[in-house]
């Protein structure tokens, strides 16, 4: 059982300014998930008729990707994994700093919540395979060699949490973007739409306003699904191929 | 209220060519007259909302999320089963078909079930266009692998996040339609109530979640897509967001709920650690193809697994359904875990706990084959438990994890209010008491992408070229928006002393003591008893904080916990009522002399439908009966 003392981030509205405000947590167990001890100081506060600090969570097994906490600095924590799945066990020392999302594209809706609709929007801009229900041939009618289907696969494991753009001094998408269109350009079914799926998609990430990469990597090692910067190289390529080349 | 199926006449196997055949259409040009709401966006509701926009309907789609990608459909790990037969074990639709009547303990429709076989191969056909990327084999072609309940290879897969990417399958065909405009898109929106005029469902009253803003929007009909209940239990292994507050505010308006009993406690879960758990952590079915399931021989055994000798521990499963193994049905692989249990020879600290054990597999296979095929989820395993399981096996118990009650639906995926539709696990349709594995993902989509277009078209089609619909300044909505505005005002007065979390914790554990993996009418009764006394605290007592003018998650959370203290009082009434065991749903006075679920089809071979009547008084049960006339009733045996 540990103690912590908890610096955290309170904003009640958008355009409020917000604070750091700090509470104590007290027989907190090692086997708790970080917000199971969230959990603990919410009851706490609402116990004492104060509001609960406000957070995104839901599937609490790392896939959703709807929890999004930067703490004592680092994009979901000190493990490579998504705040949810992040346990007391791997916190050091008893001061903890738990922040939202910093970036001008994920504005402040209250406290630790942050808007990530840019990144819908980004995918409506292209982010599919233009295919109707009803249209499909047989599932086997092509084969696609397994190396293939396994590279489309790394690159479409991404959760849309925004961690890669938490992490970046630039608020860059590059990796967000870059897992989708790698993710489709590596299957034959993302051939047709190749050139102006990336075209649309990096319109889109510009207009909502992220920053621009400068290969520092931040956003990788931040990410809780590992989605490797090779991508942003693939994504760069397919941009370049689709200003100059006159084919797919 | 009158419940009529609407199954055409004919031989099962060629109903749902026999009905597409007899269902309206609406011409092109008229289509985009026609608007329809789809509340949820999980694997059914994204995928009917895609479906109908591509088709030219006006969609307007809301989810509580803040993004169509995070419904918890994202969160099946496992497979999806389809009855392609390509590894040509002899997997057909029938087969399909009658694994999936069986598993469900004889108590689903058979031609619901029949149409979900044939759609089936539809649905692989349509994600792998999609691009969703399915496991494969060297040669190029889809891999499949076996799920509990089946002899054969039926099951597609993605790794072990198999409802991620079919969920973002979906996902991105709605954003296709969202970004060409036939689908408007409500994030962060819950579903307050739905409205009715003239007997048909004109639309719903919605909470904007990050204003505050009660509105009204209105359709020519509303699809709840909004899944299942298991989160009555407080520990599942559901989001922590999800909830039964459309499907029980639908059944307030009129809507028939069936089979509310009918609960999946799933065997495979990381057992509970201690008391300020939020939820509980799957693990995925399919880790029993390789990993053997045992307990100590001996009661109150303390030594290490790998202490224990070969002579010494019971392979349960094995023993007990030799043909099935480690693959016997969830119902029946929960309760032999709870039985060895409550022997006294569980395993960990609290002896709620079976090991699942893959030393044998690696033994035979490698520990890198074993990496391949279940990697995420021993990382998974360790990330939360600090054990690797690579070296001590895993330790499993049953939990809450999908509810096949839900919603009645006639054949068309209608309730029984006009123009209300419900799809997918918010329906109660086709696993009758017990969902075999690797269904659920395979009933979402059948009924978002396959099922309810067609159907919901014989509705529009219905109402000739144009609708004529409800304006949101109608009575009907005014009236439906000041309750709701008067229920989150009398939650904020309240001021009293308690937590939402504490109520909902506390309902949890009386519904999983007395409606859990065993029910008795003895337990029922007291359920029955304390359930009101529970509820009329939290309405005297509940604290929320905040106010209802901006993001109030303290609030959303009051309002769910008042539905399922309502709503948990019906499952235990329904628990009560059917007098028999069947699938999940086991009653200790029904058993036969080996501890195994004894159904009694003289008396229960149907469908139980409550019909709300006032608040206070008991709900009314209706039946609809079941008839086999392709699938012979018999007793299930996986012997």
């Amino acid at each position: 059982m540990s103690d912590y003392n908890i610096h955290v981030w309170r904003q009640s509205a958008p355009d409020e300014p917000g604070y750091v405000e700090r509470h104590r947590v007290t027989d907190i167990s090692d086997d708790m998930s970080f917000l199971e001890m969230l959990d603990v100081l919410n009851e706490t506060l609402q116990t004492n008729g104060k509001e609960p600090i406000a957070f995104d969570h839901d599937c609490r097994e790392g896939i959703c990707g709807a929890c999004s906490l930067v703490i004592n600095g680092q994009a979901h924590g000190p493990e490579t994994t998504t705040t949810c799945q992040l346990h007391m066990r791997s916190i050091q020392g008893s001061d903890i700093y738990i922040e939202p999302w910093r970036a001008s594209a994920f504005p402040v809706i209250k406290d630790c919540v942050v808007d990530r609709s840019s990144f819908d929007r980004i995918i409506q801009a292209g982010g599919f395979v233009s295919v109707n229900t009803g249209n499909a041939p047989d599932a086997n009618a092509n084969a696609i060699p397994q190396v293939d289907a396994e590279t489309a696969f790394d690159a479409a494991a991404c959760i849309g949490c925004g961690a890669c753009v938490a992490a970046c001094k630039n608020a860059s998408a590059m990796l967000f973007v870059s897992a989708k269109v790698s993710h489709l350009a590596n299957l034959p079914q993302g051939q047709a739409e190749r050139r102006q799926r990336v075209t649309s998609m990096i319109e889109v990430m510009d207009e909502e306003g992220f920053g621009s990469c400068t290969n520092y990597g931040e956003c990788e090692a931040a990410c809780p699904k590992v989605i490797s910067t090779d991508n942003i190289g693939v994504l760069n390529r397919e941009f370049l191929r689709s200003k100059i080349g006159s084919t797919t | 209220m009158k419940l009529d199926a609407k199954i055409p006449d004919g031989p099962v196997e060629d109903l749902w060519s026999i009905h597409k055949k007899t269902l309206k259409l609406v011409n092109p040009a008229n289509k985009r007259k026609f608007k329809v709401i789809i509340v949820g966006a999980g694997l059914a509701g994204a995928s009917a909302a895609a479906t109908l926009g591509e088709m030219g309907y006006q969609v307007e789609c809301f989810c509580f999320q803040d993004s169509p990608r995070r419904a918890h459909s994202i969160a099946a790990q496992g497979g999806i089963n389809a009855a392609k037969n390509y590894p040509g074990d002899g997997d057909s639709i029938h087969r399909l078909f009658y694994d999936t009547v069986k598993g469900g303990d004889f108590r689903s429709r058979e031609a619901n079930v029949h149409r979900l076989a044939e759609v089936s191969n539809e649905i692989i056909d349509h994600c792998v266009a999609q691009g969703v990327p399915f496991a494969r084999e060297y040669g190029g072609l889809l891999a499949n692998r076996s799920f509990g309940g089946a002899q054969v290879s039926r099951t597609f897969y993605a790794r072990g996040q198999t409802g991620q990417q079919l969920l973002i399958g979906a996902y991105q065909a709605l954003s296709r339609q969202i970004g060409a405009g036939t689908v408007t898109m409500h994030t962060r929106t819950e579903m307050l109530d739905v409205v009715i005029q003239d007997n048909a469902a004109c639309g719903i009253v919605t909470r904007n979640l990050v204003s505050g803003q009660i509105e009204s929007h209105n359709a020519d009909a509303v699809v709840l897509a909004t899944g299942g209940y298991s989160n009555v239990f407080y520990l599942s292994t559901n989001a922590v967001g999800c909830n039964v507050t459309a499907a029980y505010r639908a059944f307030k308006k009129g809507a028939g709920f069936a089979n509310p009993c009918y609960t999946q406690i799933h065997p495979t879960c990381i057992p509970v650690s201690g008391d300020h758990q939020s939820k509980l952590t799957l693990m995925s079915e399919s880790l029993r193809n390789d990993g053997r399931v045992w307990v100590p021989t001996a009661t109150d055994d303390t030594r290490a697994a790998g202490d224990i000798p070969e002579d010494e521990r019971d392979y349960y499963l094995e023993r007990k359904y030799p043909s099935f193994g480690n693959l016997a049905p969830r119902d029946i692989a929960s309760r032999s875990a709870k039985e060895v249990c409550d022997e006294g020879r569980g395993v960990g600290a609290t002896g709620l706990g079976v090991y699942l054990d893959f030393r044998d597999a690696i033994k035979r296979l490698g520990k890198d084959a074993i990496s391949a095929r279940y990697g995420n989820l021993f990382e998974m395993y360790q990330r939360i438990t600090a054990e690797n399981p690579y070296e001590v096996p895993m330790r499993i118990y049953p939990a809450p994890h999908y509810t096949m009650g839900g919603l009645w639906v006639d054949y068309n995926l209608m309730s029984t209010v006009n123009g209300l539709f419900v799809i997918g696990e918010a329906n109660f349709s086709d696993h009758g008491a017990n969902r075999l594995g690797a269904s659920a993902l395979m009933q979402g989509l059948a009924d978002g992408y396959f099922v309810l277009p067609q159907t919901i078209s014989n509705y529009f089609g219905q109402m000739g070229a144009a609708p004529d619909r409800t304006e949101i300044n109608a009575e009907c909505f005014i009236e439906a928006e000041n309750n709701c505005r008067d229920s989150i005002q009398q939650l904020l007065n309240i001021k009293g002393t308690r937590t939402p979390d504490s109520f909902h914790r506390e309902l949890g554990r009386i519904m999983w003591e007395y409606c859990g993996m065993t029910r008795s009418e003895e337990g029922l009764t007291k359920a029955i008893e304390k359930i009101p006394e529970l509820r009329h605290e939290f309405w005297h007592n509940v604290n929320v904080t905040g106010n209802g003018q901006n993001l109030n998650m303290a609030l959303e959370k009051a309002g769910r916990v008042a539905d399922f203290l309502e709503f948990g009082e019906l499952m235990c009434r329904d628990a009560f009522a059917r007098r028999e065991s069947a699938g999940g749903h086991f009653r200790a006075e029904y058993q036969t002399s080996e501890g195994e679920a004894l159904r009694n089809d003289q008396d229960f071979c149907h469908s139980a439908v409550w019909e709300y009547v006032a608040d206070g008084e008991i709900p009314t049960r209706h039946q609809e009966e079941l008839k086999f006339e392709t699938v012979e009733l018999a007793t299930r045996s996986y012997k």
